[in-house]
């Protein structure tokens, strides 16, 4: 047997070690604090997600990387970890938030949405056959109920509700410096800038409108609202969480 | 003879000013025997959304606990409670999900709804038995009786009826309206849905 780490007990993903750990998702949580770092941060008006794309070559056209997704015109999500898992995750995102406006004719509120990715990720430490996701998730949404909200979702399957956090390599000295910056009446203009800040902390190399992608969650107002229930010209909702483009990732940066 | 029509029963919904309500015959019948004339044929989803089956007795029912079930599932999810146009997604796609064998129900949706900036908004629709949403913004009929419904709805509603003006409004066209329908009648409820309380009214109808 081989007695790498775990020992026995880090190859059957579904076996609990004698501690009580399950090795593979301790292994999985390893993965992810490789990954590039990400970071989230509740504002009053509004939601910032962040993150740090980093290209392994200048021959790579890092304009069709995109690690912050839209998932729905409500809810965006940012990764730490391994891509191509996200990219899964994403898909399977997707799917369920249009299978429930196939039900309710609206999308899914963040929490329902975030419950079923952990769901998802939750299946991929119990089922045979299958290793567990190699991604932590910052899930970024408003809805009527909630207004804005921010998730957390580990390759264990579980999740928690955020103000501010931090995924990925230097998780531990961002949240530390999250923790320091951190108010409950920040603006969403002062968490972008909180947002680039921390991630400077830990950047290497530099920090450019290539290198960086952020998307924002924008709460509507009442007004806005009244309107956009009847859906306006098309009859889609209108979007309340967005990326923002290079141009405008440059201008923060400039300031 | 068509199975829309083998146990009879009608059911109208109306828009007051900021109240709605719906009404239901009570007969259920055996083609033109009379079986019982205290057949509900609306139920509360939540508070402030009533539900109204007409058609075939026995999916009348089935609907019903499914619905149940349906809406007991969302609020526990989703940790709130369903609103009117959701709830109304949720029929029609309950309906279309049996497409080509369909429930014999065409159901009516009456409630309040709440908006943005915390007040109630009327809201009532219905659909056909593949759910197909049909949103008004006066009143809805559906059942055997729905035709003479719509003529006397059309004669007799009129815009911001407050919620006692809006009862006698509906009890009127419900009650004759069924009067000319030999599988509807045998009595009615009427329910008014207010911001905070809810009037429901049992009538006696004609019983032959």
């Amino acid at each position: 047997m081989a007695n790498a780490g775990g020992g026995a007990y880090s190859f059957s993903l579904t076996t609990f070690s004698p501690s009580g750990k399950l090795v593979q998702i301790e292994h999985a949580l390893a993965a992810v604090s490789q990954g590039t770092t990400s970071l989230g941060i509740k504002a009053s008006n509004g939601i910032v997600i962040a993150t740090e794309k980093k290209s392994s070559s200048i021959l790579i056209d890092d304009s069709m990387v995109d690690k912050v997704a839209v998932v729905c015109p409500n809810i965006g999500i940012v990764y730490s970890g391994m891509g191509p898992d996200f990219r899964v995750l994403i898909a399977r995102a997707r799917k369920s938030a249009q299978a429930y406006w196939k039900i309710y004719g609206e999308y899914p509120p963040t929490r329902v949405l975030t419950q079923e990715l952990a769901t998802i990720m939750q299946k991929a430490t119990q089922s045979g056959g299958v290793r567990p996701y190699g991604v932590s998730l910052l899930v970024a949404g408003w809805d009527i109920t909630r207004g804005p909200s921010l998730y957390q979702v580990d390759p264990s399957g579980s999740f928690w509700a955020w103000k501010a956090s931090a995924i990925g390599k230097n998780m531990v000295n961002a949240k530390t410096f999250l923790e320091k910056r951190y108010n409950d009446d920040i603006s969403l203009e002062d968490a972008i800038h909180t947002a680039l800040l921390t991630l400077k902390e830990g950047f290497e190399g530099q920090m450019t409108e290539k290198t960086i992608e952020i998307g924002v969650v924008t709460v509507p107002t009442i007004e806005e609202l009244e309107q956009g229930k009847i859906g306006g010209e098309t009859g889609r909702p209108t979007p309340t969480f967005r990326k923002l483009t290079e141009e405008e990732v440059r201008d923060y940066l400039a300031l | 003879m068509s199975i829309m029509e083998y146990n009879g029963g009608s059911v109208i919904a109306m828009v007051g000013k900021e109240c709605v309500a719906i009404a239901s015959d009570l007969r259920l019948g055996n083609q033109a025997l009379g079986i019982s004339s205290n057949f509900q044929k609306i139920f509360p989803v939540t508070d402030r959304i009533y539900l109204g089956l007409p058609g075939l007795a026995t999916d009348v029912t089935t609907l019903q606990e499914l619905f149940r079930f349906r809406v007991n599932m969302y609020t526990i999810k989703e940790e709130r409670e369903i609103q009117p146009e959701t709830f109304a997604h949720l029929v029609s796609s309950t309906l279309y999900e049996r497409r080509f064998g369909p429930y014999f129900i065409e159901p009516v949706i009456a409630g309040l709804s709440q908006t943005p900036s915390g007040g109630f908004k009327p809201f009532i629709a219905a659909t056909d038995l593949i759910g197909c949403l049909n949103f008004a913004k006066d009143f809805v009929v559906a059942g055997t009786a729905s035709s003479k419904l719509f003529g006397v709805a059309e004669g007799l509603w009129e815009p911001d009826l407050e919620p006692e003006d809006l009862f006698e409004t509906i009890s009127q066209t419900l009650m004759n309206a069924v009067d000319r329908d030999a599988y509807s009648g045998w009595g009615c409820v009427v329910h008014v849905i207010t911001k905070d309380k809810i009037i429901t009214r049992t009538l006696k109808g004609r019983m032959d």
